[in-house]
Protein backbone atom coordinates (compact mmCIF):
# COMPACT_ATOMS: atom_id res chain seq x y z
CA UNK A 1 0.00 0.00 0.00
CA UNK A 2 1.28 3.34 -0.99
CA UNK A 3 1.82 5.83 1.57
CA UNK A 4 -0.35 9.41 1.79
CA UNK A 5 2.78 11.12 0.50
CA UNK A 6 3.29 8.96 -2.39
CA UNK A 7 -0.19 9.09 -3.86
CA UNK A 8 0.33 13.12 -3.15
CA UNK A 9 3.47 12.61 -5.12
CA UNK A 10 1.97 11.49 -7.57
CA UNK A 11 -1.04 14.02 -7.88
CA UNK A 12 1.28 16.52 -8.09
CA UNK A 13 3.06 15.17 -11.25
CA UNK A 14 0.05 14.50 -12.67
CA UNK A 15 -1.13 18.24 -12.16
CA UNK A 16 2.69 18.99 -13.19
CA UNK A 17 2.34 16.86 -16.53
CA UNK A 18 -1.25 18.20 -16.96
CA UNK A 19 0.27 22.11 -17.02
CA UNK A 20 2.89 21.47 -19.30
CA UNK A 21 0.88 19.98 -21.85
CA UNK A 22 -1.22 22.65 -21.81
CA UNK A 23 1.68 25.23 -22.31
CA UNK A 24 3.24 23.12 -25.04
CA UNK A 25 -0.18 22.99 -27.27
CA UNK A 26 -0.46 26.90 -26.70
CA UNK A 27 2.70 27.70 -28.45
CA UNK A 28 2.90 28.93 -31.57
CA UNK A 29 5.60 26.00 -32.56
CA UNK A 30 3.02 23.79 -31.32
CA UNK A 31 0.25 25.44 -33.56
CA UNK A 32 2.67 24.84 -36.36
CA UNK A 33 3.44 21.46 -35.91
CA UNK A 34 -0.30 20.42 -35.06
CA UNK A 35 -0.88 20.84 -38.87
CA UNK A 36 -1.70 17.79 -40.67
CA UNK A 37 -2.90 17.27 -44.10
CA UNK A 38 -4.96 14.26 -45.22
CA UNK A 39 -2.88 11.89 -47.78
CA UNK A 40 -5.05 12.20 -50.99
CA UNK A 41 -5.97 8.74 -50.41
CA UNK A 42 -8.35 10.22 -47.36
CA UNK A 43 -8.85 13.23 -48.73
CA UNK A 44 -12.38 12.49 -49.61
CA UNK A 45 -12.65 13.27 -53.56
CA UNK A 46 -9.49 10.98 -54.93
CA UNK A 47 -10.68 7.57 -55.79
CA UNK A 48 -8.44 5.07 -53.52
CA UNK A 49 -8.26 3.17 -56.26
CA UNK A 50 -7.36 5.64 -58.80
CA UNK A 51 -3.35 4.52 -60.25
CA UNK A 52 -2.53 8.41 -59.64
CA UNK A 53 -2.42 8.22 -56.10
CA UNK A 54 1.03 6.51 -55.75
CA UNK A 55 2.64 9.28 -58.29
CA UNK A 56 1.01 12.35 -57.07
CA UNK A 57 2.52 14.59 -54.27
CA UNK A 58 1.18 14.42 -51.16
CA UNK A 59 0.03 17.82 -49.70
CA UNK A 60 1.87 17.32 -46.82
CA UNK A 61 4.93 17.35 -48.19
CA UNK A 62 4.74 20.64 -49.72
CA UNK A 63 2.66 22.16 -47.39
CA UNK A 64 4.49 21.74 -44.29
CA UNK A 65 6.92 23.92 -45.42
CA UNK A 66 5.34 27.02 -45.99
CA UNK A 67 4.25 29.44 -43.56
CA UNK A 68 1.37 28.56 -41.10
CA UNK A 69 -2.42 29.29 -41.16
CA UNK A 70 -4.98 28.60 -39.03
CA UNK A 71 -7.67 27.87 -41.81
CA UNK A 72 -8.26 27.23 -45.34
CA UNK A 73 -5.24 25.08 -46.83
CA UNK A 74 -3.00 25.82 -43.58
CA UNK A 75 -1.17 27.88 -45.33
CA UNK A 76 -0.63 31.93 -45.51
CA UNK A 77 0.24 31.89 -49.24
CA UNK A 78 0.29 35.90 -48.70
CA UNK A 79 3.40 35.56 -46.40
CA UNK A 80 4.85 32.39 -48.26
CA UNK A 81 5.26 34.76 -51.36
CA UNK A 82 6.53 37.69 -49.09
CA UNK A 83 8.99 35.73 -47.58
CA UNK A 84 10.59 34.42 -51.02
CA UNK A 85 9.35 30.57 -49.88
CA UNK A 86 7.63 30.54 -53.15
CA UNK A 87 8.31 32.27 -56.33
CA UNK A 88 5.78 31.34 -58.91
CA UNK A 89 5.04 32.29 -62.08
CA UNK A 90 3.50 35.62 -63.01
CA UNK A 91 2.43 34.92 -66.75
CA UNK A 92 2.53 32.41 -69.48
CA UNK A 93 2.27 34.54 -72.43
CA UNK A 94 5.65 36.41 -73.03
CA UNK A 95 3.45 39.52 -73.72
CA UNK A 96 1.65 40.14 -70.21
CA UNK A 97 2.23 43.43 -69.10
CA UNK A 98 2.31 42.66 -64.92
CA UNK A 99 0.67 45.15 -63.19
CA UNK A 100 1.00 45.79 -59.22
CA UNK A 101 -1.04 48.79 -57.37
CA UNK A 102 0.17 49.32 -53.39
CA UNK A 103 -3.32 51.38 -52.77
CA UNK A 104 -5.18 50.40 -49.96
CA UNK A 105 -9.11 51.33 -49.61
CA UNK A 106 -11.66 51.64 -46.71
CA UNK A 107 -14.92 49.74 -47.40
CA UNK A 108 -18.00 49.59 -44.65
CA UNK A 109 -17.65 52.96 -43.76
CA UNK A 110 -21.15 53.02 -42.73
CA UNK A 111 -21.74 49.31 -41.20
CA UNK A 112 -21.69 48.03 -38.33
CA UNK A 113 -18.59 45.40 -37.89
CA UNK A 114 -15.14 47.44 -37.83
CA UNK A 115 -13.73 48.76 -41.40
CA UNK A 116 -12.42 46.80 -43.80
CA UNK A 117 -8.70 47.96 -44.83
CA UNK A 118 -8.81 46.20 -48.47
CA UNK A 119 -4.86 46.38 -49.20
CA UNK A 120 -4.23 46.39 -53.39
CA UNK A 121 -0.39 45.09 -52.78
CA UNK A 122 -1.11 41.43 -51.39
CA UNK A 123 -4.16 41.03 -53.73
CA UNK A 124 -2.04 42.32 -57.01
CA UNK A 125 0.96 40.11 -56.36
CA UNK A 126 -1.46 37.38 -57.41
CA UNK A 127 -3.60 38.61 -59.27
CA UNK A 128 -4.08 40.99 -62.38
CA UNK A 129 -6.43 43.98 -62.05
CA UNK A 130 -8.61 42.65 -64.93
CA UNK A 131 -9.40 39.61 -62.52
CA UNK A 132 -11.46 41.72 -60.64
CA UNK A 133 -12.23 44.80 -62.73
CA UNK A 134 -14.34 46.30 -63.92
CA UNK A 135 -17.20 42.88 -64.05
CA UNK A 136 -16.80 42.06 -60.28
CA UNK A 137 -16.07 45.33 -59.03
CA UNK A 138 -16.08 48.91 -60.38
CA UNK A 139 -12.50 50.64 -60.41
CA UNK A 140 -14.68 53.79 -59.06
CA UNK A 141 -13.91 54.05 -54.94
CA UNK A 142 -17.60 54.20 -54.07
CA UNK A 143 -19.19 52.95 -56.75
CA UNK A 144 -19.71 49.06 -55.41
CA UNK A 145 -22.32 48.10 -53.21
CA UNK A 146 -20.76 45.37 -50.98
CA UNK A 147 -22.92 42.55 -49.41
CA UNK A 148 -22.03 39.82 -47.02
CA UNK A 149 -25.30 37.81 -48.47
CA UNK A 150 -23.77 37.94 -52.04
CA UNK A 151 -20.18 36.95 -50.48
CA UNK A 152 -21.13 34.03 -48.61
CA UNK A 153 -23.24 33.03 -52.11
CA UNK A 154 -19.70 32.81 -53.95
CA UNK A 155 -19.44 36.68 -55.39
CA UNK A 156 -17.81 39.62 -54.97
CA UNK A 157 -14.99 39.02 -52.27
CA UNK A 158 -16.28 35.33 -52.11
CA UNK A 159 -15.08 34.55 -55.48
CA UNK A 160 -12.23 33.70 -54.33
CA UNK A 161 -12.39 33.76 -49.93
CA UNK A 162 -13.94 31.28 -48.47
CA UNK A 163 -13.00 28.91 -51.51
CA UNK A 164 -8.88 29.17 -52.62
CA UNK A 165 -7.98 32.59 -50.44
CA UNK A 166 -9.31 32.27 -46.54
CA UNK A 167 -12.43 31.39 -45.67
CA UNK A 168 -15.31 33.79 -44.52
CA UNK A 169 -15.15 32.33 -41.14
CA UNK A 170 -11.86 34.77 -40.69
CA UNK A 171 -14.02 37.79 -40.09
CA UNK A 172 -11.52 40.21 -38.42
CA UNK A 173 -8.49 39.49 -41.24
CA UNK A 174 -11.24 41.72 -43.20
CA UNK A 175 -12.65 43.61 -40.64
CA UNK A 176 -9.57 44.81 -39.73
CA UNK A 177 -9.61 48.52 -38.88
CA UNK A 178 -11.42 49.64 -35.59
CA UNK A 179 -14.36 52.55 -36.25
CA UNK A 180 -13.03 54.40 -32.99
CA UNK A 181 -9.70 55.52 -33.95
CA UNK A 182 -8.15 57.97 -36.51
CA UNK A 183 -8.56 56.54 -39.76
CA UNK A 184 -5.74 56.02 -42.07
CA UNK A 185 -4.54 58.40 -44.20
CA UNK A 186 -3.01 57.22 -47.00
CA UNK A 187 -6.02 54.48 -47.84
CA UNK A 188 -8.60 55.87 -49.95
CA UNK A 189 -12.11 55.45 -48.87
CA UNK A 190 -14.67 53.76 -50.67
CA UNK A 191 -18.01 52.72 -50.04
CA UNK B 1 -10.15 6.50 -0.79
CA UNK B 2 -10.11 10.39 -0.86
CA UNK B 3 -7.28 10.60 -2.15
CA UNK B 4 -7.76 7.81 -4.74
CA UNK B 5 -10.95 9.49 -6.66
CA UNK B 6 -8.77 12.45 -6.61
CA UNK B 7 -5.99 10.75 -8.61
CA UNK B 8 -8.92 9.45 -10.73
CA UNK B 9 -10.44 12.84 -10.82
CA UNK B 10 -6.70 13.90 -12.20
CA UNK B 11 -6.30 11.23 -14.74
CA UNK B 12 -9.91 12.01 -16.33
CA UNK B 13 -8.70 15.88 -16.76
CA UNK B 14 -6.04 14.32 -18.00
CA UNK B 15 -7.24 12.25 -20.64
CA UNK B 16 -9.80 14.83 -21.26
CA UNK B 17 -7.43 17.44 -21.75
CA UNK B 18 -5.87 15.38 -24.25
CA UNK B 19 -8.60 14.77 -26.08
CA UNK B 20 -9.76 18.32 -26.51
CA UNK B 21 -5.93 19.41 -27.70
CA UNK B 22 -5.94 16.45 -30.30
CA UNK B 23 -9.20 17.57 -31.16
CA UNK B 24 -7.58 20.49 -31.04
CA UNK B 25 -5.10 19.90 -33.85
CA UNK B 26 -6.24 21.38 -37.00
CA UNK B 27 -7.07 19.28 -39.26
CA UNK B 28 -5.49 21.08 -42.38
CA UNK B 29 -7.31 20.71 -45.76
CA UNK B 30 -5.10 20.82 -48.29
CA UNK B 31 -8.10 19.86 -50.74
CA UNK B 32 -9.61 23.20 -49.83
CA UNK B 33 -9.97 24.70 -53.20
CA UNK B 34 -9.25 22.18 -55.55
CA UNK B 35 -11.55 21.82 -58.19
CA UNK B 36 -13.49 18.64 -59.06
CA UNK B 37 -14.64 18.98 -63.04
CA UNK B 38 -17.04 16.59 -64.22
CA UNK B 39 -18.65 18.21 -66.72
CA UNK B 40 -18.38 15.24 -69.22
CA UNK B 41 -16.13 12.52 -67.23
CA UNK B 42 -19.12 10.50 -65.74
CA UNK B 43 -20.64 10.41 -69.37
CA UNK B 44 -17.53 9.25 -71.33
CA UNK B 45 -16.61 6.18 -68.54
CA UNK B 46 -13.91 8.84 -66.72
CA UNK B 47 -12.93 9.37 -62.90
CA UNK B 48 -13.58 13.52 -62.90
CA UNK B 49 -10.83 15.64 -62.53
CA UNK B 50 -9.44 16.68 -59.41
CA UNK B 51 -7.76 19.65 -59.80
CA UNK B 52 -5.51 20.72 -57.13
CA UNK B 53 -4.71 24.49 -56.71
CA UNK B 54 -2.55 24.16 -53.74
CA UNK B 55 -0.28 22.40 -56.19
CA UNK B 56 -0.57 24.93 -58.93
CA UNK B 57 -0.12 27.82 -56.83
CA UNK B 58 3.16 26.92 -55.59
CA UNK B 59 3.99 27.21 -58.96
CA UNK B 60 1.64 30.20 -60.79
CA UNK B 61 0.52 32.96 -59.71
CA UNK B 62 -3.30 33.02 -59.94
CA UNK B 63 -2.75 36.14 -62.72
CA UNK B 64 -0.71 33.15 -65.05
CA UNK B 65 -3.92 30.99 -65.50
CA UNK B 66 -6.80 32.91 -64.34
CA UNK B 67 -5.61 35.90 -67.22
CA UNK B 68 -3.46 34.39 -69.67
CA UNK B 69 -5.55 30.65 -69.97
CA UNK B 70 -8.51 33.09 -69.70
CA UNK B 71 -9.64 30.20 -67.14
CA UNK B 72 -12.58 31.85 -65.71
CA UNK B 73 -13.45 31.65 -61.52
CA UNK B 74 -16.17 29.10 -61.58
CA UNK B 75 -15.52 25.40 -60.93
CA UNK B 76 -17.01 23.62 -64.52
CA UNK B 77 -17.48 27.04 -66.03
CA UNK B 78 -14.46 27.28 -68.89
CA UNK B 79 -16.35 24.06 -70.55
CA UNK B 80 -12.71 22.33 -70.87
CA UNK B 81 -12.58 18.86 -72.72
CA UNK B 82 -10.11 17.04 -74.04
CA UNK B 83 -9.83 18.33 -77.70
CA UNK B 84 -9.55 21.78 -76.50
CA UNK B 85 -7.08 20.28 -73.78
CA UNK B 86 -4.86 18.93 -77.04
CA UNK B 87 -5.19 21.93 -78.95
CA UNK B 88 -3.09 24.05 -76.02
CA UNK B 89 -5.69 25.56 -74.43
CA UNK B 90 -6.55 25.54 -70.99
CA UNK B 91 -4.70 23.00 -68.94
CA UNK B 92 -2.74 21.54 -72.40
CA UNK B 93 -0.70 25.02 -72.37
CA UNK B 94 1.42 23.48 -69.69
CA UNK B 95 -0.09 19.48 -69.83
CA UNK B 96 2.19 19.51 -73.21
CA UNK B 97 4.70 16.72 -72.50
CA UNK B 98 7.45 19.89 -72.23
CA UNK B 99 5.52 22.03 -69.03
CA UNK B 100 4.02 19.28 -67.16
CA UNK B 101 2.75 15.55 -68.02
CA UNK B 102 0.99 15.33 -71.23
CA UNK B 103 -2.62 14.11 -72.02
CA UNK B 104 -1.54 10.40 -72.14
CA UNK B 105 -1.38 10.18 -68.36
CA UNK B 106 -5.20 10.22 -68.40
CA UNK B 107 -5.16 8.74 -64.62
CA UNK B 108 -3.08 12.04 -62.96
CA UNK B 109 -5.74 14.20 -63.85
CA UNK B 110 -8.62 11.79 -63.91
CA UNK B 111 -8.79 10.73 -60.48
CA UNK B 112 -11.81 11.24 -58.58
CA UNK B 113 -14.30 8.90 -57.18
CA UNK B 114 -16.29 8.43 -59.68
CA UNK B 115 -19.74 10.41 -59.58
CA UNK B 116 -18.00 12.98 -57.76
CA UNK B 117 -20.11 16.40 -58.99
CA UNK B 118 -18.34 19.27 -60.51
CA UNK B 119 -17.12 21.67 -57.28
CA UNK B 120 -15.07 24.13 -55.60
CA UNK B 121 -13.65 21.63 -52.50
CA UNK B 122 -14.47 22.83 -49.05
CA UNK B 123 -16.04 26.56 -50.56
CA UNK B 124 -18.20 28.05 -48.15
CA UNK B 125 -20.89 27.85 -50.59
CA UNK B 126 -19.96 24.14 -51.03
CA UNK B 127 -20.68 23.70 -47.57
CA UNK B 128 -23.53 25.64 -46.91
CA UNK B 129 -25.38 24.36 -49.99
CA UNK B 130 -23.62 21.03 -50.88
CA UNK B 131 -21.66 19.75 -54.09
CA UNK B 132 -22.53 21.09 -57.31
CA UNK B 133 -24.73 24.65 -55.96
CA UNK B 134 -21.94 27.13 -57.26
CA UNK B 135 -23.92 26.32 -60.65
CA UNK B 136 -26.41 28.50 -58.61
CA UNK B 137 -24.21 31.33 -59.50
CA UNK B 138 -25.41 33.27 -62.23
CA UNK B 139 -23.22 33.45 -65.14
CA UNK B 140 -23.76 37.55 -65.53
CA UNK B 141 -22.40 37.91 -61.94
CA UNK B 142 -19.42 35.35 -62.49
CA UNK B 143 -16.48 37.34 -63.32
CA UNK B 144 -14.50 37.30 -66.89
CA UNK B 145 -11.11 37.07 -66.73
CA UNK B 146 -10.08 37.35 -70.09
CA UNK B 147 -8.33 40.54 -70.51
CA UNK B 148 -10.76 42.76 -72.09
CA UNK B 149 -8.55 44.53 -74.92
CA UNK B 150 -5.79 42.31 -75.95
CA UNK B 151 -7.48 38.90 -74.68
CA UNK B 152 -6.29 35.89 -73.10
CA UNK B 153 -5.48 32.23 -75.09
CA UNK B 154 -9.58 31.97 -75.88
Amino acid sequence: MRSRRGRRRSRYYLWLLLATLILIARTPVAADMARRWLPLVKDGIHDPKSPALRLLQQPGEALSRLPADVAGSQVNWTAALEQGRINPRTNILPETKIRVLDTDILLNLRGGTPIVRFPHRQHTVWLDCGNCHEQLFKSKAGANKFSMQLILQGEQCGVCHGAVAFPLTQCGRCHNTARDKPLPAAAVRGS
Amino acid sequence: MNASWREVAACAALAASVMVLSGGVREARAEYGDVVMNNYSDGAGMRPVVFPHWFHRVRFRCKACHTDLGIKFKAGGNEINMLKIIDGQYCGACHNGSVAWSVENCDLCHSAKPGTPTQLHESTINLLGGPGTSAAVTPAASPMTAKPATGGRK
